[in-house]
């Protein structure tokens, strides 16, 4: 039962994988979250994570960039790669980590500042400080996301006057603004309405030409339109595991796991 | 069960008067003070020296001196608490044991009797620090005395603060510091705030504790190592010790009591301008 089908995937041979994770395990305490995940993240794809829930789909995106670093009591085992640099090493600048792999989280979470701010703060942390440059990029992120023409007027209007679906697109917008190579998107569409959920869906899809996007989401149907691969996560003894990871037209068409055909066909999970 | 409780006369009327009770003692020791007081004061009373030991003349250096011992008080006190807050609520988690311990000590801080911080003042600032019976005394007692109220409503105000938005800061590659100036403190402003009040509260209205500390002196104060005698010791002296004293005493009473609801008047609006702007929209989106 443990899984194979790692080393034989396509995912791996294709192409270098712009990140990897090797044999990565988590725990909060005593409490393992999930283990011994290796998956690659691809440039220019989008890889789906997928599974019931508390099987630590969104545990194993924060380690990607290291916000486990601010969780009490979690421990982080195994390896993750970003091109050739090693992300669990302790020494790594974790802040220029972050600027690499951007994170979107489930619930909107835009700063209490005015729409301009949010993106125009972390920027100006992260060394853009000619005015000029920022109001250039500021604009060209908000026409990434479809935004621009909903807000031009109100740049200085508080990001948190705007709709959830608006709220989220901003939230991609300021992570967009960092130039990341990696985007992790924990359900982002999970607390939207339909129509905004379907405004991101199509976001994210776009997104796919510059980056590597690594999405958690617990709509098998979303995960069927836009993923290139898929990576499905399931309970057992009480943790995590990986079952199946390939390219999302094999895992949705011939899936190697009974539990990922069972899951996928919607008897179960 | 609750419904019928509700409906029966008898707690009905017990439950009405017992708000009675606290607000009418509260709107008769005021009405008291306003009745007494209001006619002694002016202009001339609030800016010229007292004679005659207070019985007549006005409280302008006392003013100056109270305004003085809370400055000090609220100067040292106020960053020291901030960041001995943000030490808990950022740098120490709920269960540490270091932060545990020093919360425990604060609420015993907050405990202890203002007269007993009096003591300490008298014996550490004026004697071993050699800065006598003055405004720095006095202030810097006070400061002791409120730093448990600032430090844990400070820390309450950073705890409340949503850990999204540490998270979303985090992943956008802002250090912690960063984080804590721009994001966190703005938006624990109100519990800072609060604190702020209760501290002031606590400090303008202090008297055992400046006994000791600030003195007795009605002078208009020189520098800071003068003594310098604050509203509430006014008070006290003038209702106790001097007979005939008393349409004063009532008259700084009724300015003390002006003082203090503007404090508070002033802070729920300052809370409530960051409130809204803030933490408000977070919650209920």
């Amino acid at each position: 039962m443990t899984v194979t089908n790692l080393d034989n995937s396509k995912a791996r041979t294709q192409q270098p994988a712009l990140m990897r994770t090797e044999q990565l395990s988590l725990s909060y305490g005593k409490k393992i979250a999930f283990e011994d995940v290796s998956i690659a993240i691809n440039q220019s794809k989008i890889t789906a994570l997928v599974g019931p829930s508390g099987c630590g789909k969104s545990s194993f995106l924060s380690c990607l960039n290291r916000l486990t670093d601010l969780i009490d009591n979690c421990r982080v085992m195994g390896r993750i790669f970003l091109e050739k640099w090693d992300v669990m090493n302790r020494n790594i600048d974790t802040i220029a980590l972050r600027r690499r792999v951007g994170h979107i989280f489930q619930k909107p979470n835009p700063f209490p500042l005015d729409l301009w701010k949010n993106i125009a703060f972390p920027l100006k942390e992260h060394g853009v400080k000619n005015r000029q440059e920022i109001d250039s990029i500021v604009e060209k992120v908000l026409k990434d996301v479809g935004l621009w023409h909903e807000v031009k007027d109100r740049l200085k209007d508080s990001a948190l006057a705007l709709s959830g679906g608006q709220q989220q697109r901003l939230c991609i917008a300021r992570a967009l603004a960092l130039e990341p190579e990696v985007l992790l998107m924990d359900e982002p569409c999970s607390a939207l309405d339909p129509i905004s959920s379907g405004v991101v869906e199509d976001l994210i899809a776009s997104l796919r030409q510059r980056y590597a996007v690594l999405v958690v989401t617990h709509n098998l149907a979303q995960a069927k339109r836009i993923a290139d691969y898929v990576a499905v996560f399931w309970v057992r003894d009480n943790r995590g595991k990986l079952i199946e990871f390939g390219e999302a037209k094999q895992v949705f068409e011939s899936p190697q796991h009974d539990l990922t055909a069972a899951y996928i066909s919607g008897h179960r999970g | 069960m609750k419904q019928e409780i509700i409906k029966s006369p008898i707690s009905t009327i017990l439950v009405w008067l017992v708000a009675v009770l606290v607000t009418g003692t509260f709107a008769w020791i005021l009405g008291d003070i306003i009745f007494h007081g209001v006619g002694g004061i002016s202009w001339e009373f609030l800016t010229t020296a007292p004679e005659d030991a207070g019985r007549s003349g006005g409280i302008g250096p006392i003013l100056v001196s109270t305004g003085l011992i809370l400055a000090v008080a609220m100067g040292v006190s106020v960053p020291l608490g901030v960041g001995t807050a943000i030490l808990l609520a950022e740098f120490t988690s709920a269960t540490n044991w270091f932060g545990r311990f020093v919360r425990r000590s604060l609420d015993i801080l907050a405990g202890v009797p203002s007269i007993v911080f009096g003591l300490f003042g008298n014996a550490f600032f004026a004697k071993t620090l050699g800065l006598g019976f003055s405004i720095l005394s006095g202030g810097l007692t006070l400061a002791c005395m409120v730093l448990p109220i600032l430090i844990r409503s400070a820390e309450e105000g950073l705890r409340g603060v949503p850990d999204e938005l540490r998270l979303g800061a985090a992943a956008l590659g802002l250090s912690r510091t960063t984080t804590l100036f721009h994001l966190l403190l703005p938006a624990a402003i109100p519990g800072l705030l609060v604190g702020l009040v209760l501290g002031i509260g606590r400090a303008i209205a202090e008297t055992a504790a400046l006994v000791f500390t600030s003195g007795y002196v009605a002078r208009m104060p020189q520098s800071l190592l003068d003594s310098g005698r604050s509203l509430s010791i006014h008070i006290f002296d003038l209702s106790m010790n001097i007979s005939g004293g008393d349409t004063n005493a009532y008259g700084s009473a009724l300015v003390l009591v002006i003082l203090l609801l503007m404090i508070n008047a002033t802070a729920a609006w300052l809370a409530h301008q960051s409130s809204s702007k803030y933490n408000d929209s977070y919650q209920f989106r």
